[in-house]
């Protein structure tokens, strides 16, 4: 099973992610963001890291609040997260440690200012594993 | 499901198309696209009328769900969209001003003329990259801590030109005067501040631009006149930017928030990118202050990087502000909601009018233009793209009758991001913009693609469009000489 794809279309670009599990589905869309901000190589390391715990009213809001909380240390932090992992995830909250690292330019290409996730096409699917859908505006 | 545009669509005449009341249930009112023909194949791929019939189902919404000819798919309200709804019992929607809130165009005019500016064309692009800071991830040259924050939040332009960025003659032609009521910082979250913080004074990076600019074409000489414009070949100055990763956050913030009250307004929607909550709730009062904050914080930006551009042309040119000229033309805001009294069949409304990629389009004699456009109408700014034009107009009655005040805001996407990309690197678009004489520069190179001639609608079909409708009149058109980009 591939971790996810890139969908276009005329003025922004979304994500499908895929997992065995919904935590694992919620990870490979995370990946899938910071493959449309950057193209970060396999040399980035895992030196830094930030737990994330949150909560929204139902699973799919939940998956919003988290893309958009990578997005905020991203801005804020310049951290680029290469891993994930998703420790509890329920239909309301999620607690997550992100692993990256400092944006260094030498090694990091940036492609896209992503501004957010939307709630426009959103879609949490369970057909043999998980499907997850996001639209970002770019 | 209906397969072809003209089975759905109510042709009231050549550039008026109306999605009728029956397309959707749940529509409180019927759509109304400004489009020719040709246009609406395009549209109807994209089916960018499940936006507009969308948009129609927001409790309050009068008069249309209104499509602008730049019309294209958006995430939940289409861009180019206007929705106006009633103050008394209608509804504010977050992710119908978007996620740049107040994204919008600035427009410098200088006394120089082509001839004098094309020999140093890229001294100048070099001088402005270096003064203005673009791209991604880019922080300002501007040191604030979060209590200067709250000021500029409050004062919006008005800040800047107390700090020195700027004249006050420039606050008379902005919008709002660059500074729009109600802002209250505490309604904007730590998130959204700790973004907005390192970012005030930046151009950002995507669409974002600034462009040096030859007027090729002058079609309303009195008009043109009253703006300071004399000649074909006079330099003008386009900045296109808003209010960065702070409107992102307050917008992320809203429409998270309205998400979660939509249930307890009794509030169905088509689309959860719509969340909305009445205007008069707390939640939509709240949202207000916060949009309010992120607008002022867009035009203190808008005005920074004016200063900077002074200094840019000053060094450049090595003449004195004055004898450059680069007096402010307008300052619009393309991104945001507004509370506007309008009147339909003879009666006044208090109205919030949401444009989202839409430019407010005032006529000569309304109280909120400002005195030296009483007798033109309200400037209109549109940019093109980087290969082809960019127009100047003026608003129109008949914008106030058709649209609540409002016209298109640019040229409208045709071809996605990656398309884009596919169909032209960004070596070859830089290639392509020097051989028609245009000087680019931009942060990441390979970015440039995705703002290529191909990517957009022709601005000249769309502008044709509020023409022949009357929503907005051109005054002049312009050409680009020198762009940087994020």
């Amino acid at each position: 099973m591939k971790d996810f794809e890139i969908f276009n279309h005329t003025a922004d670009t979304g994500i499908i992610a895929y997992g065995d599990s919904i935590n694992k589905a919620f990870a490979n869309a995370a990946k899938a963001l910071f493959s449309l901000i950057g193209e970060f190589g396999n040399d980035t390391e895992k030196i830094l890291h930030r737990d994330i715990v949150l909560t929204a009213p139902d699973q799919e809001s939940l998956l919003v609040k988290w893309l958009n909380e990578l997005i905020y240390i991203f801005d804020t932090e310049n951290i680029i997260f290469t891993k994930f992992n998703i420790t509890k995830l329920s239909k309301t909250y999620l607690i997550a440690r992100s692993y990256g690292e400092k944006i260094d330019s030498s090694r990091h290409q940036l492609k896209n200012g992503v501004k957010a996730a939307t709630y426009h096409m959103l879609k949490i699917d369970k057909i043999n594993g998980y499907r997850v859908q996001v639209l970002f505006d770019i | 499901m209906p397969v072809l545009w003209q089975e759905t669509l109510r042709k009231i005449d050549d550039y008026h198309w109306e999605i009728p009341l029956d397309y959707k249930g749940g529509m409180r009112v019927p759509g109304m696209i400004f489009a020719s023909e040709s246009m609406l194949n395009h549209i109807w791929e994209e089916d960018v009328f499940q936006q507009v019939a969308n948009v129609a189902c927001l409790p309050g919404i009068i008069g249309y769900s209104l499509a602008m000819p730049d019309i294209h798919w958006g995430y939940g309200f289409p861009i180019g969209g206007v929705a106006a709804t009633r103050v008394s019992n209608g509804v504010i929607s977050p992710g119908g001003v978007g996620f740049d809130i107040n994204c919008g165009v600035r427009l410098l005019r200088t006394n120089l003329t082509e001839e004098e500016v094309r020999p140093k064309i890229k001294q100048l692009i070099d001088e402005l990259f270096n003064n203005i800071p673009s791209g991604l991830g880019s922080t300002g040259k501007i040191k604030i801590n979060e209590k200067e924050l709250a000021k500029v939040l409050i004062k919006g332009s008005y800040w800047a030109i107390e700090k020195g960025f700027g004249e006050p003659e420039d606050i008379i032609v902005t919008e709002e005067t660059g500074c729009i009521e109600g802002a209250d910082p505490n309604k904007a979250s730590s998130k959204s501040k700790k973004r907005g913080i390192p970012q005030l004074g930046t151009l950002g990076s995507g669409n974002h631009f600034l462009e040096i600019a030859i007027i090729d074409k002058i079609y309303d000489q009195n008009a043109a006149t009253v703006m300071g414009i004399s000649d074909i070949g006079q330099i003008l100055v386009l900045i296109h930017t808003g209010s960065r990763g702070f409107g992102h956050q307050v917008c992320s913030d809203y429409v998270a928030l309205t998400n979660n009250t939509v249930k307890k307004y009794d509030i169905t929607l088509p689309d959860r990118q719509l969340a909305c909550a009445p205007v008069q709730s707390p939640e939509g009062r709240d949202y207000l202050s916060a949009m309010a904050c992120a607008a002022n914080y867009a035009w203190a930006n808008r005005q920074c990087i004016t200063h900077w551009t002074r200094e840019s042309f000053i060094k450049v040119f090595n003449k004195s502000r004055r004898a450059l000229g680069l007096e402010q033309i307008y300052d619009v805001a393309h991104n945001i909601a507004k509370m506007e009294e309008h009147t339909i069949n003879n009666d006044k409304y208090k109205l919030c009018v949401h444009r989202k990629g839409a430019t407010r389009a005032f006529p000569a004699g309304h109280p909120d233009i400002p005195d030296i456009y009483q007798n033109i109408g309200q400037p209109v700014l549109i940019p093109g793209d980087m290969g082809r034009y960019s127009y100047v107009a003026v608003g129109t009655e008949q914008a106030m009758k058709e649209t609540f005040g409002s016209t298109c805001h640019g040229a409208g996407r045709v071809q996605s991001r990656s398309a884009a990309k596919r169909a032209l690197k960004g070596n070859d678009i830089n290639n392509i913009l020097l051989s028609k004489g245009i000087t680019v520069k931009a942060g990441n190179m390979d970015s440039l693609s995705e703002e290529s001639s191909e990517a957009y609608k022709d601005v000249s079909e769309v502008v044709n469009i509020t023409q022949q409708t009357g929503i907005s009149r051109k005054v002049i058109r312009t050409i680009p000489l020198g762009v940087i980009k994020g």
